[in-house]
Protein backbone atom coordinates (compact mmCIF):
# COMPACT_ATOMS: atom_id res chain seq x y z
CA UNK A 1 0.00 0.00 0.00
CA UNK A 2 1.57 3.51 -1.14
CA UNK A 3 1.97 6.36 1.50
CA UNK A 4 -1.34 7.97 -0.24
CA UNK A 5 -3.30 5.50 -0.13
CA UNK A 6 -2.40 4.88 3.88
CA UNK A 7 -3.10 8.69 4.42
CA UNK A 8 -6.21 8.58 2.28
CA UNK A 9 -7.85 6.15 4.48
CA UNK A 10 -6.31 8.10 8.08
CA UNK A 11 -7.92 10.90 6.80
CA UNK A 12 -11.51 9.07 5.88
CA UNK A 13 -11.79 7.10 8.91
CA UNK A 14 -10.90 10.05 11.10
CA UNK A 15 -13.51 12.49 9.28
CA UNK A 16 -16.20 9.79 8.97
CA UNK A 17 -15.76 9.36 13.05
CA UNK A 18 -15.55 12.63 13.82
CA UNK A 19 -18.76 13.57 11.67
CA UNK A 20 -20.07 10.92 13.68
CA UNK A 21 -18.79 12.02 16.80
CA UNK A 22 -20.54 15.39 15.56
CA UNK A 23 -24.12 14.28 16.01
CA UNK A 24 -23.66 11.33 18.44
CA UNK A 25 -21.80 13.70 21.17
CA UNK A 26 -23.30 14.99 24.26
CA UNK A 27 -21.85 18.21 24.92
CA UNK A 28 -22.31 21.07 21.99
CA UNK A 29 -19.09 22.56 22.39
CA UNK A 30 -17.66 18.62 21.91
CA UNK A 31 -19.92 18.65 18.69
CA UNK A 32 -18.27 21.80 17.16
CA UNK A 33 -14.83 20.86 18.09
CA UNK A 34 -15.08 17.20 16.38
CA UNK A 35 -16.55 19.33 13.59
CA UNK A 36 -13.60 21.02 13.31
CA UNK A 37 -12.03 18.00 13.23
CA UNK A 38 -13.63 17.33 10.43
CA UNK A 39 -13.24 20.56 8.34
CA UNK A 40 -9.25 19.38 8.81
CA UNK A 41 -9.61 16.27 7.91
CA UNK A 42 -11.79 17.04 4.33
CA UNK A 43 -8.76 19.52 3.99
CA UNK A 44 -6.43 16.83 4.24
CA UNK A 45 -8.37 14.73 1.97
CA UNK A 46 -7.89 18.17 -0.60
CA UNK A 47 -4.32 18.02 -0.39
CA UNK A 48 -4.21 14.58 -1.34
CA UNK A 49 -5.74 15.01 -4.48
CA UNK A 50 -3.70 18.27 -5.25
CA UNK A 51 -6.01 20.81 -4.33
CA UNK A 52 -3.79 22.46 -2.09
CA UNK A 53 -5.66 26.20 -2.38
CA UNK A 54 -8.90 24.66 -1.72
CA UNK A 55 -7.18 22.88 1.22
CA UNK A 56 -6.05 26.21 2.86
CA UNK A 57 -9.40 28.07 1.60
CA UNK A 58 -11.30 25.21 3.78
CA UNK A 59 -8.91 25.77 6.91
CA UNK A 60 -8.89 29.92 6.59
CA UNK A 61 -12.59 30.63 5.70
CA UNK A 62 -14.41 27.26 7.67
CA UNK A 63 -11.68 26.27 10.86
CA UNK A 64 -10.60 29.56 11.01
CA UNK A 65 -13.48 32.16 10.91
CA UNK A 66 -17.00 29.91 10.52
CA UNK A 67 -15.98 27.35 13.01
CA UNK A 68 -14.78 30.01 15.69
CA UNK A 69 -18.07 31.79 16.02
CA UNK A 70 -20.05 28.60 16.07
CA UNK A 71 -17.98 27.82 19.04
CA UNK A 72 -18.65 31.60 20.35
CA UNK A 73 -22.70 30.93 20.01
CA UNK A 74 -22.59 27.42 21.24
CA UNK A 75 -20.12 28.15 24.42
CA UNK A 76 -22.50 30.47 25.60
CA UNK A 77 -25.43 28.49 25.67
CA UNK A 78 -26.98 27.82 29.21
CA UNK A 79 -28.81 24.77 27.88
CA UNK A 80 -30.14 21.98 30.29
CA UNK A 81 -28.71 18.75 28.28
CA UNK A 82 -31.05 16.02 30.36
CA UNK A 83 -34.33 18.63 29.41
CA UNK A 84 -33.38 18.81 25.80
CA UNK A 85 -33.40 14.56 25.38
CA UNK A 86 -36.47 14.31 26.89
CA UNK A 87 -38.72 14.72 23.46
CA UNK A 88 -36.55 12.44 21.65
CA UNK A 89 -38.86 9.94 21.02
CA UNK A 90 -41.95 12.44 20.29
CA UNK A 91 -39.73 13.77 17.33
CA UNK A 92 -37.86 10.96 16.34
CA UNK A 93 -40.76 9.94 13.67
CA UNK A 94 -40.43 13.42 12.01
CA UNK A 95 -36.80 13.31 11.87
CA UNK A 96 -36.75 10.07 10.02
CA UNK A 97 -39.01 11.36 7.51
CA UNK A 98 -36.79 14.73 7.27
CA UNK A 99 -34.01 12.34 6.72
CA UNK A 100 -35.00 10.04 4.23
CA UNK A 101 -35.94 12.64 2.34
CA UNK A 102 -32.64 14.21 2.14
CA UNK A 103 -30.74 10.62 1.66
CA UNK A 104 -33.38 10.53 -1.35
CA UNK A 105 -32.44 13.81 -2.38
CA UNK A 106 -28.74 13.07 -2.50
CA UNK A 107 -28.97 9.86 -4.23
CA UNK A 108 -31.20 11.88 -6.87
CA UNK A 109 -28.50 14.50 -7.33
CA UNK A 110 -25.27 11.97 -7.48
CA UNK A 111 -27.31 9.96 -10.17
CA UNK A 112 -27.81 12.61 -12.37
CA UNK A 113 -24.43 14.36 -12.25
CA UNK A 114 -23.74 16.29 -14.88
CA UNK A 115 -20.58 18.49 -15.67
CA UNK A 116 -21.25 21.68 -17.01
CA UNK A 117 -20.74 21.82 -20.71
CA UNK A 118 -18.20 24.84 -20.81
CA UNK A 119 -15.81 22.89 -18.20
CA UNK A 120 -13.82 20.40 -20.06
CA UNK A 121 -13.07 23.11 -22.89
CA UNK A 122 -11.87 25.64 -20.36
CA UNK A 123 -9.84 22.81 -18.85
CA UNK A 124 -8.41 22.20 -22.22
CA UNK A 125 -7.88 25.65 -22.93
CA UNK A 126 -5.86 26.88 -20.09
CA UNK A 127 -2.14 26.56 -21.13
CA UNK A 128 -0.50 23.76 -19.78
CA UNK A 129 -3.62 21.89 -18.47
CA UNK A 130 -4.16 21.47 -14.76
CA UNK A 131 -1.60 18.86 -14.26
CA UNK A 132 1.55 21.51 -14.75
CA UNK A 133 -0.31 24.32 -13.64
CA UNK A 134 -0.45 25.81 -9.86
CA UNK A 135 -3.88 25.36 -8.35
CA UNK A 136 -4.12 29.61 -7.76
CA UNK A 137 -3.73 30.24 -11.32
CA UNK A 138 -5.72 27.25 -13.18
CA UNK A 139 -8.66 28.37 -10.69
CA UNK A 140 -8.38 32.02 -11.27
CA UNK A 141 -8.06 31.35 -14.86
CA UNK A 142 -11.68 29.72 -15.08
CA UNK A 143 -13.17 31.67 -12.31
CA UNK A 144 -12.49 34.87 -13.72
CA UNK A 145 -12.77 34.71 -17.34
CA UNK A 146 -15.64 31.51 -18.41
CA UNK A 147 -17.66 32.30 -14.88
CA UNK A 148 -17.11 35.96 -13.86
CA UNK A 149 -21.17 36.71 -14.13
CA UNK A 150 -21.63 34.12 -11.90
CA UNK A 151 -18.68 35.09 -9.97
CA UNK A 152 -19.83 37.87 -9.29
CA UNK A 153 -23.91 37.20 -9.08
CA UNK A 154 -22.33 34.60 -6.08
CA UNK A 155 -20.99 38.15 -4.93
CA UNK A 156 -23.75 40.35 -4.92
CA UNK A 157 -25.84 37.57 -2.76
CA UNK A 158 -23.12 37.78 -0.10
CA UNK A 159 -23.52 41.47 -0.23
CA UNK A 160 -27.31 41.68 0.10
CA UNK A 161 -27.58 38.98 2.72
CA UNK A 162 -24.39 40.97 4.93
CA UNK A 163 -26.73 44.26 4.32
CA UNK A 164 -29.59 42.27 5.44
CA UNK A 165 -27.53 41.60 8.28
CA UNK A 166 -26.47 44.50 9.48
CA UNK A 167 -30.37 46.07 8.63
CA UNK A 168 -31.38 43.70 11.06
CA UNK A 169 -29.19 44.56 13.76
CA UNK A 170 -29.27 48.38 13.34
CA UNK A 171 -30.72 50.64 16.10
CA UNK A 172 -31.15 53.88 16.63
CA UNK A 173 -30.36 54.89 19.93
CA UNK A 174 -30.76 58.39 21.59
CA UNK A 175 -29.35 60.04 24.35
CA UNK A 176 -26.09 57.47 23.71
CA UNK A 177 -22.64 59.58 24.11
CA UNK A 178 -20.16 58.52 21.50
CA UNK A 179 -16.31 58.96 21.64
CA UNK A 180 -15.33 61.01 19.06
CA UNK A 181 -11.91 59.90 18.44
CA UNK A 182 -10.86 62.50 16.19
CA UNK A 183 -11.92 65.64 18.47
CA UNK A 184 -10.04 63.73 21.68
CA UNK A 185 -6.44 63.42 19.19
CA UNK A 186 -6.86 66.78 17.85
CA UNK A 187 -7.36 68.90 21.14
CA UNK A 188 -4.47 71.00 22.34
CA UNK A 189 -5.82 72.47 25.50
CA UNK A 190 -5.79 69.75 27.92
CA UNK A 191 -2.85 67.47 26.76
CA UNK A 192 0.47 68.60 27.05
CA UNK A 193 3.26 66.52 25.53
CA UNK A 194 6.50 66.53 27.74
CA UNK A 195 10.59 65.55 27.42
CA UNK A 196 11.34 63.15 30.37
CA UNK A 197 14.90 63.00 30.44
CA UNK A 198 15.86 59.45 31.57
CA UNK A 199 16.92 59.12 35.30
CA UNK A 200 15.53 62.15 36.34
CA UNK A 201 12.13 62.22 36.06
CA UNK A 202 10.05 65.37 35.85
CA UNK B 1 11.29 4.80 -6.28
CA UNK B 2 11.79 1.26 -3.23
CA UNK B 3 11.21 1.81 0.04
CA UNK B 4 15.15 2.84 1.07
CA UNK B 5 15.06 5.64 -0.64
CA UNK B 6 11.26 6.71 0.67
CA UNK B 7 12.82 5.64 4.15
CA UNK B 8 15.89 7.80 3.62
CA UNK B 9 13.90 10.90 2.49
CA UNK B 10 11.50 10.63 5.64
CA UNK B 11 14.08 10.50 8.10
CA UNK B 12 15.99 13.50 6.10
CA UNK B 13 12.49 15.64 6.83
CA UNK B 14 12.56 14.78 10.18
CA UNK B 15 16.51 15.59 10.66
CA UNK B 16 15.61 19.07 8.75
CA UNK B 17 12.43 19.39 11.12
CA UNK B 18 14.52 18.60 14.68
CA UNK B 19 17.19 20.92 13.44
CA UNK B 20 15.03 23.74 13.00
CA UNK B 21 13.02 23.07 16.00
CA UNK B 22 15.73 23.01 18.45
CA UNK B 23 17.54 25.74 16.70
CA UNK B 24 13.48 27.86 16.87
CA UNK B 25 13.19 26.91 20.66
CA UNK B 26 16.88 28.01 21.85
CA UNK B 27 16.27 31.29 19.62
CA UNK B 28 13.21 31.82 21.87
CA UNK B 29 14.70 31.47 24.66
CA UNK B 30 16.92 34.41 24.18
CA UNK B 31 14.28 36.26 22.74
CA UNK B 32 11.92 35.60 25.68
CA UNK B 33 15.03 37.26 27.97
CA UNK B 34 15.43 40.14 24.95
CA UNK B 35 11.76 41.16 26.02
CA UNK B 36 12.44 41.55 29.62
CA UNK B 37 15.65 42.89 28.71
CA UNK B 38 13.97 45.35 26.85
CA UNK B 39 10.96 46.25 28.79
CA UNK B 40 13.46 46.96 31.88
CA UNK B 41 15.52 49.13 30.12
CA UNK B 42 12.43 51.06 28.92
CA UNK B 43 11.76 51.63 32.59
CA UNK B 44 15.21 51.96 33.89
CA UNK B 45 15.29 48.83 35.52
CA UNK B 46 17.90 45.71 35.23
CA UNK B 47 15.90 43.20 34.19
CA UNK B 48 16.23 39.03 35.08
CA UNK B 49 20.29 39.57 35.78
CA UNK B 50 20.79 36.70 38.60
CA UNK B 51 20.99 33.50 36.58
CA UNK B 52 24.31 33.02 34.60
CA UNK B 53 25.99 36.22 32.81
CA UNK B 54 23.74 39.30 32.37
CA UNK B 55 21.08 37.13 33.30
CA UNK B 56 21.15 34.72 30.07
CA UNK B 57 20.74 31.69 31.24
CA UNK B 58 16.98 32.61 33.04
CA UNK B 59 14.84 31.41 30.51
CA UNK B 60 16.57 27.76 31.07
CA UNK B 61 16.05 28.29 34.96
CA UNK B 62 12.31 28.95 33.69
CA UNK B 63 12.14 25.62 31.61
CA UNK B 64 13.25 23.92 34.85
CA UNK B 65 10.77 25.42 37.35
CA UNK B 66 7.67 25.33 34.93
CA UNK B 67 8.83 21.37 33.79
CA UNK B 68 8.85 20.32 37.32
CA UNK B 69 6.18 22.27 39.05
CA UNK B 70 3.09 19.91 39.87
CA UNK B 71 0.28 20.52 37.15
CA UNK B 72 -3.25 21.15 39.06
CA UNK B 73 -6.20 20.88 37.01
CA UNK B 74 -9.64 22.21 38.23
CA UNK B 75 -12.04 19.74 39.63
CA UNK B 76 -14.88 21.68 37.27
CA UNK B 77 -13.00 21.49 34.24
CA UNK B 78 -13.59 19.56 30.97
CA UNK B 79 -10.26 17.76 31.32
CA UNK B 80 -9.64 16.40 28.09
CA UNK B 81 -10.01 20.20 26.87
CA UNK B 82 -8.41 21.58 29.56
CA UNK B 83 -5.33 19.35 28.35
CA UNK B 84 -5.64 19.11 25.02
CA UNK B 85 -5.62 23.67 24.76
CA UNK B 86 -1.81 23.99 25.37
CA UNK B 87 -0.88 21.70 22.68
CA UNK B 88 -2.69 22.60 20.61
CA UNK B 89 -1.74 26.49 20.60
CA UNK B 90 1.91 24.88 20.76
CA UNK B 91 1.51 22.46 18.03
CA UNK B 92 -0.12 24.98 15.21
CA UNK B 93 2.02 28.07 16.17
CA UNK B 94 5.48 25.34 15.95
CA UNK B 95 3.65 23.87 12.55
CA UNK B 96 3.76 27.27 10.92
CA UNK B 97 7.77 27.65 10.66
CA UNK B 98 7.31 23.99 8.05
CA UNK B 99 7.19 26.73 5.45
CA UNK B 100 9.55 29.52 6.29
CA UNK B 101 12.32 29.57 4.05
CA UNK B 102 15.32 30.92 6.53
CA UNK B 103 18.05 31.72 3.58
CA UNK B 104 17.86 30.36 -0.43
CA UNK B 105 16.27 26.67 -0.51
CA UNK B 106 16.54 26.38 3.46
CA UNK B 107 13.17 25.38 3.79
CA UNK B 108 11.43 22.47 5.01
CA UNK B 109 8.15 21.78 2.69
CA UNK B 110 8.85 25.07 -0.37
CA UNK B 111 4.78 25.08 -0.78
CA UNK B 112 3.31 26.60 -3.76
CA UNK B 113 0.87 28.35 -1.30
CA UNK B 114 3.05 29.12 1.63
CA UNK B 115 1.50 32.84 2.41
CA UNK B 116 -2.14 31.02 2.34
CA UNK B 117 -0.40 27.42 4.92
CA UNK B 118 1.21 30.25 7.66
CA UNK B 119 -2.39 32.63 6.98
CA UNK B 120 -4.41 29.18 7.40
CA UNK B 121 -2.38 28.31 10.42
CA UNK B 122 -2.17 31.29 12.84
CA UNK B 123 -5.73 31.61 12.21
CA UNK B 124 -6.23 28.55 14.23
CA UNK B 125 -3.90 30.03 16.89
CA UNK B 126 -7.51 31.36 18.53
CA UNK B 127 -8.41 27.58 19.21
CA UNK B 128 -6.24 26.91 21.70
CA UNK B 129 -7.17 30.16 23.65
CA UNK B 130 -10.74 29.61 23.59
CA UNK B 131 -10.42 25.85 24.47
CA UNK B 132 -8.63 26.53 27.22
CA UNK B 133 -10.70 29.78 28.61
CA UNK B 134 -14.01 27.57 27.70
CA UNK B 135 -12.42 24.00 29.47
CA UNK B 136 -11.51 25.71 32.53
CA UNK B 137 -14.95 26.84 33.74
CA UNK B 138 -14.29 29.77 35.42
CA UNK B 139 -15.77 32.85 34.45
CA UNK B 140 -11.97 35.13 34.21
CA UNK B 141 -10.49 32.86 31.41
CA UNK B 142 -14.43 32.64 29.67
CA UNK B 143 -14.40 36.32 29.26
CA UNK B 144 -10.86 36.48 28.48
CA UNK B 145 -11.81 33.14 25.22
CA UNK B 146 -14.77 35.52 24.16
CA UNK B 147 -13.00 38.45 23.88
CA UNK B 148 -10.02 37.02 21.88
CA UNK B 149 -12.37 35.13 19.32
CA UNK B 150 -13.38 38.39 18.72
CA UNK B 151 -9.98 40.35 18.35
CA UNK B 152 -8.11 37.60 16.56
CA UNK B 153 -10.99 37.11 14.05
CA UNK B 154 -11.71 41.01 13.12
CA UNK B 155 -7.81 41.22 12.56
CA UNK B 156 -6.99 38.40 10.66
CA UNK B 157 -8.87 39.97 8.12
CA UNK B 158 -6.81 43.15 7.68
CA UNK B 159 -3.71 41.26 7.59
CA UNK B 160 -5.17 38.99 4.76
CA UNK B 161 -5.66 42.35 2.63
CA UNK B 162 -2.18 43.38 3.29
CA UNK B 163 -0.89 39.83 2.27
CA UNK B 164 -2.63 39.85 -0.86
CA UNK B 165 -1.53 43.56 -1.94
CA UNK B 166 1.71 41.86 -1.57
CA UNK B 167 0.98 38.91 -3.34
CA UNK B 168 -0.04 41.48 -6.12
CA UNK B 169 3.32 42.74 -6.08
CA UNK B 170 5.24 39.61 -6.36
CA UNK B 171 3.22 37.48 -8.37
CA UNK B 172 3.26 33.98 -6.51
CA UNK B 173 2.07 32.39 -2.86
CA UNK B 174 5.55 30.71 -2.74
CA UNK B 175 7.72 32.32 0.38
CA UNK B 176 10.82 31.48 -1.52
CA UNK B 177 9.59 33.21 -4.55
CA UNK B 178 8.05 36.32 -2.84
CA UNK B 179 11.53 37.03 -1.02
CA UNK B 180 13.24 36.65 -4.50
CA UNK B 181 10.86 38.98 -6.14
CA UNK B 182 12.16 42.01 -4.32
CA UNK B 183 15.69 41.27 -5.31
CA UNK B 184 16.62 44.19 -7.43
CA UNK B 185 19.35 46.90 -7.98
CA UNK B 186 18.38 49.42 -5.42
CA UNK B 187 18.93 46.95 -2.13
CA UNK B 188 16.78 47.56 0.92
CA UNK B 189 15.11 50.52 -0.91
CA UNK B 190 13.42 48.18 -2.87
CA UNK B 191 11.86 46.11 -0.58
CA UNK B 192 8.06 46.40 -0.35
CA UNK B 193 8.38 47.61 3.06
CA UNK B 194 8.76 51.32 1.27
CA UNK B 195 6.44 51.15 -1.59
CA UNK B 196 3.58 49.58 0.59
CA UNK B 197 4.94 51.55 3.40
CA UNK B 198 1.35 52.00 4.78
CA UNK B 199 0.44 48.36 4.62
CA UNK B 200 3.96 47.36 6.70
CA UNK B 201 2.59 49.08 9.13
CA UNK B 202 -1.32 48.38 9.08
CA UNK B 203 0.82 44.60 9.11
CA UNK B 204 2.83 45.30 12.08
CA UNK B 205 0.36 46.73 14.16
CA UNK B 206 -2.59 43.60 13.26
CA UNK B 207 0.20 41.22 13.79
CA UNK B 208 0.11 42.45 17.77
CA UNK B 209 -3.56 42.10 18.15
CA UNK B 210 -3.35 39.02 16.13
CA UNK B 211 -0.32 37.68 18.69
CA UNK B 212 -2.43 39.62 21.89
CA UNK B 213 0.80 41.38 22.66
CA UNK B 214 0.42 44.58 24.23
CA UNK B 215 -0.61 47.06 23.82
CA UNK B 216 -3.33 44.65 22.63
CA UNK B 217 -3.13 42.08 25.27
CA UNK B 218 -7.10 42.25 26.28
CA UNK B 219 -6.57 38.74 26.45
CA UNK B 220 -4.97 38.73 29.40
CA UNK B 221 -5.37 41.98 30.73
CA UNK B 222 -4.19 41.50 34.50
CA UNK B 223 -6.05 44.24 35.90
CA UNK B 224 -9.48 43.23 34.65
CA UNK B 225 -9.18 39.22 33.84
CA UNK B 226 -6.67 38.16 36.31
CA UNK B 227 -4.22 36.07 33.74
CA UNK B 228 -7.35 35.89 31.22
CA UNK B 229 -7.25 32.37 29.67
CA UNK B 230 -4.10 31.02 31.61
CA UNK B 231 -5.92 32.02 34.96
CA UNK B 232 -6.60 28.27 35.93
CA UNK B 233 -2.78 27.18 34.12
CA UNK B 234 0.13 25.99 36.08
CA UNK B 235 3.71 24.08 35.58
CA UNK B 236 3.97 22.28 32.19
CA UNK B 237 0.30 23.23 31.00
CA UNK B 238 1.14 27.09 31.10
CA UNK B 239 4.52 26.94 29.25
CA UNK B 240 3.37 25.91 26.47
CA UNK B 241 0.70 28.28 26.19
CA UNK B 242 3.53 31.04 26.75
CA UNK B 243 6.04 28.88 24.24
CA UNK B 244 2.53 28.84 21.59
CA UNK B 245 3.00 32.72 22.37
CA UNK B 246 6.17 33.54 21.34
CA UNK B 247 6.41 30.77 18.57
CA UNK B 248 3.47 32.35 17.31
CA UNK B 249 5.02 35.86 17.72
CA UNK B 250 8.22 35.36 15.92
CA UNK B 251 6.28 33.63 12.87
CA UNK B 252 4.44 37.06 12.57
CA UNK B 253 8.19 38.87 12.77
CA UNK B 254 8.95 36.00 10.00
CA UNK B 255 5.89 37.09 7.86
CA UNK B 256 7.14 40.36 8.59
CA UNK B 257 10.69 40.09 7.11
CA UNK B 258 9.62 37.95 4.27
CA UNK B 259 6.41 39.94 3.00
CA UNK B 260 7.90 43.14 3.99
CA UNK B 261 11.88 43.26 4.60
CA UNK B 262 13.31 41.38 1.78
CA UNK B 263 13.68 37.70 3.78
CA UNK B 264 17.43 36.58 3.53
CA UNK B 265 18.60 39.13 0.97
CA UNK B 266 21.42 41.89 1.70
CA UNK B 267 19.92 45.01 2.46
CA UNK B 268 23.29 46.75 0.40
CA UNK B 269 23.39 44.81 -2.91
CA UNK B 270 27.05 44.67 -3.60
CA UNK B 271 29.89 42.55 -2.51
CA UNK B 272 30.74 42.64 0.90
CA UNK B 273 27.97 42.60 2.07
CA UNK B 274 26.44 39.68 -0.28
CA UNK B 275 29.18 37.81 1.17
CA UNK B 276 27.33 37.43 4.48
CA UNK B 277 25.43 33.84 4.67
CA UNK B 278 21.32 35.05 3.90
CA UNK B 279 20.46 33.04 7.41
CA UNK B 280 22.91 36.17 9.25
CA UNK B 281 20.14 38.53 7.36
CA UNK B 282 17.41 36.42 7.93
CA UNK B 283 17.79 36.26 11.73
CA UNK B 284 19.22 39.95 12.52
CA UNK B 285 16.04 41.21 10.33
CA UNK B 286 13.64 38.73 12.73
CA UNK B 287 15.75 40.67 15.99
CA UNK B 288 14.52 44.04 14.17
CA UNK B 289 10.82 42.98 14.00
CA UNK B 290 10.85 41.71 17.71
CA UNK B 291 12.59 44.40 19.06
CA UNK B 292 10.08 46.63 17.34
CA UNK B 293 7.32 44.18 19.08
CA UNK B 294 8.81 44.69 22.64
CA UNK B 295 9.36 48.52 22.14
CA UNK B 296 5.70 48.33 21.84
CA UNK B 297 5.04 46.61 24.72
CA UNK B 298 7.69 48.47 26.57
CA UNK B 299 6.16 52.01 25.36
CA UNK B 300 2.22 51.80 24.65
CA UNK B 301 -0.66 52.07 27.01
CA UNK B 302 -3.44 49.32 27.25
CA UNK B 303 -5.88 49.76 24.29
CA UNK B 304 -9.48 49.80 25.13
CA UNK B 305 -11.79 46.73 23.82
CA UNK B 306 -14.20 49.17 21.85
CA UNK B 307 -11.09 51.10 20.78
CA UNK B 308 -9.62 48.17 19.66
CA UNK B 309 -12.89 46.67 17.81
CA UNK B 310 -12.88 50.19 16.12
CA UNK B 311 -9.84 50.32 14.78
CA UNK B 312 -10.11 46.56 13.53
CA UNK B 313 -13.23 47.11 11.35
CA UNK B 314 -13.91 51.11 10.84
CA UNK B 315 -9.99 52.34 10.16
CA UNK B 316 -7.77 49.11 9.04
CA UNK B 317 -10.23 46.96 7.51
CA UNK B 318 -11.73 49.97 4.66
CA UNK B 319 -7.63 51.14 4.77
CA UNK B 320 -6.42 47.75 3.37
CA UNK B 321 -9.49 47.24 1.17
CA UNK B 322 -8.83 50.28 -0.66
CA UNK B 323 -5.29 49.91 -0.48
CA UNK B 324 -5.86 45.95 -2.59
CA UNK B 325 -7.65 48.31 -5.25
CA UNK B 326 -5.56 51.33 -5.57
CA UNK B 327 -1.97 48.31 -5.78
CA UNK B 328 -4.04 46.70 -8.31
CA UNK B 329 -4.88 49.21 -10.53
CA UNK B 330 -1.16 51.09 -10.27
CA UNK B 331 0.21 47.71 -11.26
CA UNK B 332 -2.31 47.50 -13.95
CA UNK B 333 -1.92 50.53 -15.65
CA UNK B 334 1.84 51.36 -15.27
CA UNK B 335 2.65 47.79 -16.88
CA UNK B 336 4.41 46.49 -13.68
CA UNK B 337 2.23 43.59 -12.63
CA UNK B 338 4.32 40.68 -12.76
CA UNK B 339 3.57 37.91 -15.32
Amino acid sequence: MSVAAAFFYLFAFVLVASAFMVISSRNPVQSVLFLILAFVNAAGLFILIGAEFLALILVVVYVGAVAVLFLFVVMMLDVDFVELRQGFLQYLPVGVVVGLIFLAELVLVVGAWVTGPGVSSAVKSSPGGIATESNVRAIAQVLYTDYIYFFQAAGFVLLVAMIGAIVLTLRHKVNVRRQNITAQVTRSSTIEVVKVRPGQGL
Amino acid sequence: MNWQDTLIQVLIILGQSLALLVALLIFIAFILLADRKIWAAVQLRRGPNVVGPFGLLQSFADLLKFVLKEPTIPSGANKAIFLLAPLVTCVLALAAWAVVPIAPGWVIADLNVGVLYIFAISSLGVYGIIMGGWASNSKYPFLAALRSAAQMVSYEVSIGFVIITVLMCAGSLNLSEIVEAQNGRFGFLGWYWLPLLPMFVIFFVSALAETNRPPFDLVEAESELVAGFMTEYGSTPYLLFMLGEYVAIMTMCAMGTILFLGGWLSPIPFAPFTWVPGLVWFVLKLCFMFFLFAMAKAMVPRYRYDQLMRLGWKVFLPISLVAVVVVAGVLHFTGTAPQ
